[in-house]
């Protein structure tokens, strides 16, 4: 505190550093309401939270990272040795004498590489797929709720259909479509994006519910009234006075959703309609490991499989707490 | 899609099973069988391929085939012999052999099937390219005239299958079915031969049920000790594996490499292993104006022989063999397996692994910066195929080579190189009448109507091509095996096929099961015994 009063002081004199000065203020004032809101008070009162917290920084921080960190760049099949094949983890391999941290697979890949690489893969395609799905879900449902009538039932009875479907196949099915309509020679870039888009498509139905029900509680709150009165068009409306108010449950759904998507996108991978081998996700890892869970060569496929399993429970226990703090019910 | 769920449950399903029940013996009646693929299709003239092959002779018979030890064998002819034409080679048939519909077998099914089988849409057409005429002589005789004498006529039978005429055209399928443009018939999906095993149902991909059929002409020459026969495809090694170590199958067709070591171990089940007669290697569009999956505008890297010679010397065929195969495997330089006549240990040299000379070649050629191109690859067909595939691309990556793979199952996977829709592929070649003709007319004849067919390189040497059909009537045998060197000489020297290995077989079966390795992988459950 003293620190950032000096430096005020000191930066006084000069002209024109009064707006730099302004934004620490600010970012202070944002940080002690964080500090004191209750958000706050319930994530230090949860030691799960915390260590939940922790551990998907952790993974994000080495996904973002990977580049940096990884000892190889497993996506560039020319990096690879195949006589490295098949080394176990914290030992040397036996023709090349080469050391992997986490060992190899089948084509002398370095698994602790790959994991880091695979993690770039299920988060960006879980994050985006969660965005798109959430964006498509939450105006699908504003405006199922806001305007009701036929529109209303159309969009509520595509979203019903949609449920008795497993999102999986449903996925499955988009993903098989879409990638027989992109020319051989894309297939194996655009496989991340056909893979967003199936996610995507296949997960927008829980946001559209939920806004739509809360949309319907706030249509007929006063404010909405009241802004009706003075003349506000629909869409303002929607956008600026009800979308706020219903974005609570959106963040939880959002939240648990990242880590459905995160399995859902291994998952595809697993059965081998996902990721391409040569750019391995983390449940492409896991398919290639399954081959070798007979013949000793545990390491290729627990350690990808671990780290999916941390990833996919740190999210949904944080998507947990949020559901608790945000509803207060539950209080 | 549906298959890869229908794997996954199956997956499940094999894991928790596994441990309760423990493989325990085959029974005498039933032979639960898997391996990773399907046949293609029931038609027995439509694809010359082994899977295929491996059902259809359950079904059906050809006049003569190889046994559990490739020895030539009579089936549905008994005895066979040139006449004093030599040209000419006279076929006696068996007298009381029935379909399995109940007609009885005449020269007429012969003369019908052969001809059949020379049809355009016919996978079999390169084996009867020398057949000029067959002729009905009476019910139980047959003659086959050839243009000029062909001394291994015989040998080019052994996948031929006898249909009954009067089923085949009361159900409109005369033709063969044309597989490479989805075509479709009776004969696909329903099945009238004179084996010992009835077609009961089937599901492509997903379970073949045969019977025993009562009324088998060899019914006292034969064990027969299988009476039903239950076939599961299941592409995933891990779970195939599981399948047969919890005793849900007895008998495995290709144990996964890595897994020969605890499949050995088991008690109850056993591993038997041989050389394959089978050469897996890559092909290349080398005919090509240009290439469609290449970033090369308006010229073919492929077609450039010290392109295909640096590429031959990038791939580390000792390292494919150590890590890859497990050592399940022998190095090759040709194409062709070590059984066949023609090979010689000269021809299966291979080039060191090289990789700064093949760069160097790559520069020679103005490729010295790369370029790129798709692989068109397997994945339930040849042992451990998609694993090979990945490994080539990371190894022709370290000669600038930027290799997309694209794997998928055989069914999708082989009509692109019948087609000529890949630019560079895998296939893996047997060849069922140990001779090099068979290579020639199947791989690196011109693709025309009669031969090629399975040419996906769009080479064409018109002087190769004539020496080719030379040899089909070429009686002087020393001769002969003279121009099948002079045409490997020059296929060596071109290039347009990589070889990577021979195959080595192994079946997984229970204990108590006798039965040896077929060198062609083609097992013929009527001898299979149980003690």
């Amino acid at each position: 505190m003293t620190d950032h009063d000096g430096t005020r002081t000191r930066n006084g004199d000069a002209t024109g550093a009064e707006a730099l000065v302004a934004e620490p203020n600010w970012l202070k004032d944002k940080a002690v309401r964080f500090l004191d809101s209750d958000v706050y008070f319930s994530f230090k009162r949860s030691p799960v939270t915390i260590v939940a917290f922790s551990l998907v920084m952790l993974l994000v921080l080495g996904a973002l990272l990977g580049p940096l960190i990884a000892p190889q760049n497993p996506h560039d099949p020319a990096q690879l040795n195949l006589m490295d094949g098949f080394t176990p983890p914290f030992s040397a391999n036996q023709f090349t004498g080469s050391f992997y941290l986490l060992g190899t697979d089948d084509q002398g890949r370095d698994i602790f590489s790959a994991i880091l690489y695979g993690l770039r893969i299920s988060l960006f395609v879980g994050v985006v797929s969660v965005l798109f799905a959430g964006v498509l879900g939450v105006t699908l449902g504003l405006v199922s709720g806001y305007f009701g009538g036929w529109i209303d039932t159309l969009i509520m009875r595509i979203a019903d259909i949609q449920l008795t479907f497993p999102s999986i196949l449903i996925a499955m099915l988009i993903f098989g479509i879409a990638r027989g309509l992109v020319p051989v020679e894309m297939r194996n870039d655009a496989a991340l994006y056909i893979l967003i888009l199936s996610i995507g498509l296949s997960e927008w139905v829980q946001f559209a519910r939920t806004v739509r029900g809360a949309t319907l509680v706030e249509r007929e709150k006063e404010y909405v009234q009241a802004a009706r009165l003075i003349g506000l068009g629909r869409i303002p409306i929607m956008v600026r006075h009800v979308l706020p108010n219903v974005m609570g449950p959106v963040l939880v759904i959002g939240t648990i959703g990242l880590a459905l998507a995160i399995i859902a996108e291994a998952t595809l991978s697993f059965l081998g309609v996902g990721a391409p081998p040569t750019t391995p996700s983390l449940g492409t890892l896991i398919r290639v490991g399954q081959d070798f869970l007979f013949s000793g060569e545990w390491w290729i496929i627990l350690f990808p499989s671990l780290t999916l399993l941390v990833l996919a429970l740190s999210v949904n226990l944080l998507g947990d707490w949020l559901r608790d703090v945000l509803n207060p019910k539950l209080r | 899609m549906k298959k890869s769920m229908a794997l996954a449950l199956a997956a499940g399903v094999a894991v928790s099973s596994w441990g309760l029940t423990g493989p325990g013996t085959a029974e005498a009646e039933t032979l639960r069988w898997a391996r990773a693929g399907d046949s293609l299709t029931l038609d027995p003239h439509a694809q010359n391929e082994g899977p295929t092959h491996t059902l259809s002779h359950q079904i059906y018979e050809p006049l003569l085939h190889r046994d559990m030890e490739g020895k030539v064998v009579p089936a549905l002819a008994t005895e066979w012999a040139p006449t004093d034409d030599p040209s000419v080679w006279r076929f006696t048939l068996r007298e009381g052999v029935t379909f399995h519909g109940g007609e009885t077998f005449t020269a007429d099914d012969v003369v019908f099937s052969i001809e059949r089988a020379m049809k355009p849409t016919s996978g079999m057409k390169e084996l009867l390219n020398s057949i000029a005429e067959v002729r009905k002589v009476d019910d139980l005789t047959v003659d086959f005239v050839t243009d000029g004498p062909n001394p291994l006529l015989p040998n080019n039978l052994t996948n031929l299958f006898i249909m009954d005429e009067g089923w085949t055209t009361e159900n409109d399928a005369a033709d063969p079915q044309d597989f490479a443009a989805g075509g479709e018939n009776y004969a696909v999906r329903n099945a009238n031969g004179t084996g010992a095993y009835m077609l009961e149902s089937r599901t492509p991909d997903e379970r073949t049920v045969l019977k025993a059929n009562p009324d088998y002409w060899g019914k006292d020459s034969f064990p027969l000790e299988v009476t039903e026969i239950v076939y599961t495809p299941i592409q995933s090694a891990a779970t195939r594996v599981a399948a047969l170590l919890s005793g849900e199958v007895d008998f495995i067709q290709d144990v996964p490499v890595q897994d020969l070591g605890r499949v050995g171990e088991q008690d109850g089940l056993k591993v038997v292993t041989a050389p394959q007669n089978r050469t897996i290697f890559f092909g290349l569009n080398v005919g090509g104006d240009d290439l469609t999956s290449d970033n090369v505008e308006g010229a073919n890297p492929f077609a450039d022989v010290r392109v295909r010679r640096a590429m031959n010397m990038a791939i580390n065929r000792e390292a494919i063999r150590q890590v890859v195969m497990r050592e399940q495997s022998i190095p090759a330089g040709v194409i062709m397996p070590p059984f066949v006549n023609g090979w010689t240990e000269e021809l299966d040299e291979y080039p060191a692994h090289d990789v700064e000379q093949a760069k160097a070649l790559m520069a020679e050629a103005g490729y010295g910066d790369g370029f790129s191109v798709t692989l068109n690859c397997p994945n339930d067909r040849y042992i451990n195929d998609e694993a090979i595939c990945q490994a080539a691309v990371g190894m022709l990556g370290q000669i600038g080579i930027d290799v997309a793979l694209d794997a998928k199952p055989k069914a999708q996977h082989f009509p692109l190189i019948s087609k000529w829709e890949t630019d560079f592929y895998m296939l893996g070649w047997g060849v069922p009448t140990f001779d090099s003709e068979y290579i020639f007319n199947f791989l690196v004849h011109t693709k025309t109507d009669e031969l090629g067919s399975w040419n996906g390189t769009r080479y064409s040497n018109p002087e190769l091509d004539e020496k080719i059909v030379s040899l089909a009537s070429q009686t002087d045998l020393a001769a002969r095996d003279a121009t099948i060197a002079e045409i490997w000489a020059q296929l060596q020297e071109d290039r347009i096929y990589l070889p990577i290995h021979h195959q080595v077989l192994n079946w997984g079966m229970k204990d108590n099961v006798a039965f040896d390795v077929q060198p062609e992988d083609q097992p013929h459950f009527k001898y299979m015994t149980f003690n």
